[in-house]
């Protein structure tokens, strides 16, 4: 009986279908362009080069969805990664042990950002600030500002290895967070109260919604995406380095944005923080294949990310 | 000689609303005229015409016999019709004189001329018989005298129209008296004034003709010596019983009873009850602590002491989740900003405080979800394209209703309704009524806050007349007037807070 608009939920469309055309017009034109970009070969290697960034974007996500702002995620990716290292190359403990390890410090940095954020008071900008710069601190005070080795073999596997010989594990994960992002979004009452905080936190609270403990999860989740991506990187790696991660941040909220969710709350999805960041990760790849200068390649993804949100503000105000 | 300002058949549309319908309005050199009309009526629609804050989608505009479009400020400016909104346009950081020559201070080669700016200041401020300091900052002043400064501006820029919009909602009885004197210096200058107002003494005593709105429409244009009774007649039109139908159903057992509530310099020991089946409705001036009541009750503001007992139990903490679980419900009257949430659909936004109830294990039921907010949507008649329409694009009825049914959904059985019919359109006026009657008659218990005298009266089965944060009285239906309700209402507002 619902036609077609009645079930699409409009909050969703808006937030796909424009970024999702983006993607698409970009394939076409890279494909043009290079005949070796539509490849599987080629097209593996985008996903397992995006992955790590997906992972912060998807985290990410939650954080921008209730309206909030998380700087700190690439630090916390960087701090997770050395006690992952520490755990297993210094102190030699059990991979499962050094493993819950590095991702509980991810967790914990974004626990500690929810209770600033709450109790504190402070507001997320500052928080996740103060964390960017704590995290990264702790990271080089663990690893002493040098690189730790080995990296057990399993963890290596997940890094280089593949499933039935051409699906890259980093691809895998990558897919794996994004179907859990969407499980949180769309079918938990966290999701909802995330939505819901971004869209009127005052409405939210009056509603009986206890907004304090939500931001709590919410920023935890962040950190905890952000120690599960610090721990792939170090694999990619093959070492746990503290500077991991330097300024993903940036890449990380660009993805969410291009997406189509709005800093001011409310609005964003996680199929749209995907296709966001698989935009940023298509146009680095193409722009390589194409050889244009790693420094005109900056130039060029600030323009798309500004353009992204300009037609994204467009296409609302016109409704 | 043609009138100095004339709106001739002026119609403005918003989504959902016919703001204005057709009106004309004359304004002559050296007259008062009032524009006179309840809440929702049109005046500051009609005003921002002239300010260039709306045009119109018919009609026209002829100042000084000439058609003009006003659409920006920029333009107003130039045919010197200056407003004096009811919140002020000042810029607290600056000084009086900054903010008198804002954006045109006099200058010598590019450089502000201090000296001279404060000069003009001083003689402006002299001419009005003002005593403040030019080089005083505006965050220092009162209210009282930032409205002064706002008329110093405006003369500043020599205006010829200026449109006053409830100057003396914030002035005491003293500074009232000075506003109509510089009014009356006005009009020997031949300015044509704009006055909004609701106080019907002013109206008489400062005013030379008044416009009457309603609903958009209006209604009439006579001289400000016709008697009080029939400008209300105006203003309110149909008789009181049409447009408040309200059925009293059996009254039932206390669900909601308040005892001493106390804070300080907001609320005073305040008591009251209210039963099943029953309206109660608070009446009061602005700032008589109505709004702040209700934010108690229901746990959103920290109270000093007292208790709140629901359906023969107490609330243990102060607190929306507390006050929630305990039946009590919650529309605010600041629709957009506590009660809705714009992004979200309308589905959504009816199941927010009932989230618990589809939630196993931390996972949403979604289909059950949606099955109730149908139900509901068609239970209040709702109008909206689906379920999933975003809630910001229902019109101001519908938002309510949304909000009613958010708290119904959540087995509200005490709802507190505050300003329950601002900024909605008549016709869905009577529909939230028709739906308060039958939540009564169901067993609910309503506790109504309203500035719209009529309303209180209307639909009231009992009123309460708050006052500097107290109670000053109670009425039954049959007994309340509107003088009556504003005798107790202004008892004691010497010492009302804000």
């Amino acid at each position: 009986m619902a036609s077609l608009a009645e079930r699409v939920k409009p909050r969703e469309f808006l937030s796909r279908s424009g970024p999702l055309w983006g993607l698409v017009i970009l394939c076409v034109v890279m494909t043009i362009l290079s005949p070796y970009f539509l490849t599987f070969n080629n097209l593996f290697n985008v996903g397992t080069q995006i992955a790590v960034i997906a992972i912060l974007a998807l985290g990410q996500t939650f954080v921008i969805v209730s309206g909030g702002i998380d700087l700190s995620v690439g630090s916390v990716l960087g701090l997770a990664g050395i006690v992952f290292g520490w755990a297993t190359a210094v102190a030699n403990l059990p991979l499962p042990l050094a493993l819950a390890l590095g991702v509980g410090a991810g967790a914990s940095a974004g626990l500690i950002n929810g209770l600033l954020i709450t109790l504190g008071n402070l507001p997320p900008f500052i928080a996740t600030l103060a964390m960017l710069s704590a995290a990264r601190g702790l990271a080089l005070v663990i690893s002493g500002g040098v690189p730790l080795n080995p990296i057990p073999g399993p963890i290596l596997s997940l890094g280089s290895g593949d499933l039935l010989g051409f699906v890259p594990l980093p691809v895998i994960l990558m897919l794996v967070m994004w179907a859990i992002t969407v499980g949180i979004l769309r079918s938990t009452y966290a999701g909802r109260a995330m939505y819901a905080i971004g869209g009127n936190e005052e409405a939210s609270r009056l509603s009986g919604i206890n907004v304090s403990r939500q931001k709590l999860l919410i920023y935890t989740l962040s950190g905890l995406f952000a120690g599960i991506a610090g721990i792939l990187l170090t694999a990619r790696l093959a070492s746990a380095q503290p500077q991991a991660g330097f300024t993903f941040e940036l890449d990380a909220i660009a993805a969410v944005v291009i997406g189509g969710a709005s800093l001011s709350g409310g609005v964003g999805s996680a199929s749209g923080t995907l296709i966001g960041a698989l935009i940023l990760g298509v146009l680095r790849n193409g722009l390589n294949l194409l050889n244009v200068s790693a420094f005109w390649q900056q130039v060029v993804i600030g323009a798309v990310i500004a353009l992204a949100v300009m037609t994204d503000t467009l296409r609302r105000r016109k409704k | 000689m043609s009138p100095l300002l004339e709106m001739r058949g002026i119609t403005k549309r918003f989504p959902g609303v016919t703001a204005l319908d057709g009106v004309d309005f004359e304004l002559e050199r050296g007259e008062v005229h009032v524009i006179l009309g309840e809440n929702g009526a049109g005046k500051s629609t009609l005003i921002k015409m002239l300010s260039g804050a709306y045009q119109p989608d018919e009609g026209e505009i002829l100042f000084e016999g000439e058609p003009v479009r006003i659409h920006s400020a920029a333009v107003a400016q130039g045919l010197v019709i200056s407003t004096i909104y009811q919140e002020f346009n000042l810029v607290p950081q600056l000084t009086v004189a900054e903010n008198v020559f804002l954006g045109r201070q006099p200058r010598r080669l590019g450089i502000v001329d201090r000296r001279r700016m404060r000069e003009q200041a001083r003689r402006l401020l002299e001419r009005i018989r003002v005593r403040v300091d030019p080089d005083a900052p505006v965050s220092a002043l009162g209210v009282a005298q930032r409205q002064m400064v706002e008329i110093a501006k405006a003369l500043s820029l020599e205006a010829r129209v200026l449109i006053m919009d409830e100057p003396t909602a914030s002035l005491s009885g003293q500074e009232v008296q000075r506003l109509f004197e510089i009014v009356r210096g006005l009009k020997q200058e031949e300015v044509g004034v704009i006055f909004i107002s609701h106080h019907l003494e002013e109206v008489t005593e400062i005013g030379d003709r008044v416009t009457v709105l309603r609903d958009g429409r209006l209604v009439g244009q006579v001289p400000a010596t016709t008697d009080h009774s029939e400008l209300v007649r105006m203003m309110v039109g149909r008789s009181i019983e049409d447009q408040f139908p309200r059925r009293r159903p059996e009254i039932g057992d206390v669900l909601l009873k308040v005892r001493d509530l106390s804070r300080e310099g907001v609320l005073e020991e305040l008591s009251l009850r209210v039963r099943a089946g029953e309206v109660v409705g608070i009446a009061g001036i602005v700032g008589a602590g109505r709004t702040e009541l209700a934010r108690a009750i229901f746990g959103v503001d920290p109270v000093d002491s007292g208790e709140v007992w629901v359906e023969g139990r107490r609330m243990e903490r102060f607190d929306p989740r507390e006050a929630k679980h305990r039946g009590i419900g919650f529309a605010t009257e600041d629709r957009q900003g506590q009660g809705i949430v714009p992004p979200l659909s309308v589905a959504e936004n009816l199941a927010l405080a009932s989230l618990e109830r589809y939630t196993r294990a931390g996972l949403l039921n979604r289909r059950e979800e949606r099955s109730q907010a149908e139900k509901m949507i068609e239970d209040l008649n709702i109008r909206t394209p689906g379920p999933d329409q975003e809630v910001r694009y229902l019109s101001g009825g519908n938002q309510q209703k949304v909000v009613i049914g958010k708290w119904l959904l959540a087995d509200s059985r005490v709802l507190i309704m505050d300003e329950p019919t601002r900024g909605i359109d008549v016709g869905a006026k009577v529909e939230i009524y028709e739906l308060m009657n039958e939540l009564t008659e169901q067993g609910a218990g309503i506790l109504m806050i309203s500035s719209d005298l009529p309303e209180v009266l209307g639909m009231s089965d009992r009123i309460l007349v708050m006052a500097g944060g107290r109670i000053t009285g109670e009425l039954s239906g049959e007994e309340a007037t509107q003088e009556r309700v504003m005798t107790l209402a202004t008892q004691g507002s010497e010492t009302a807070v804000g």
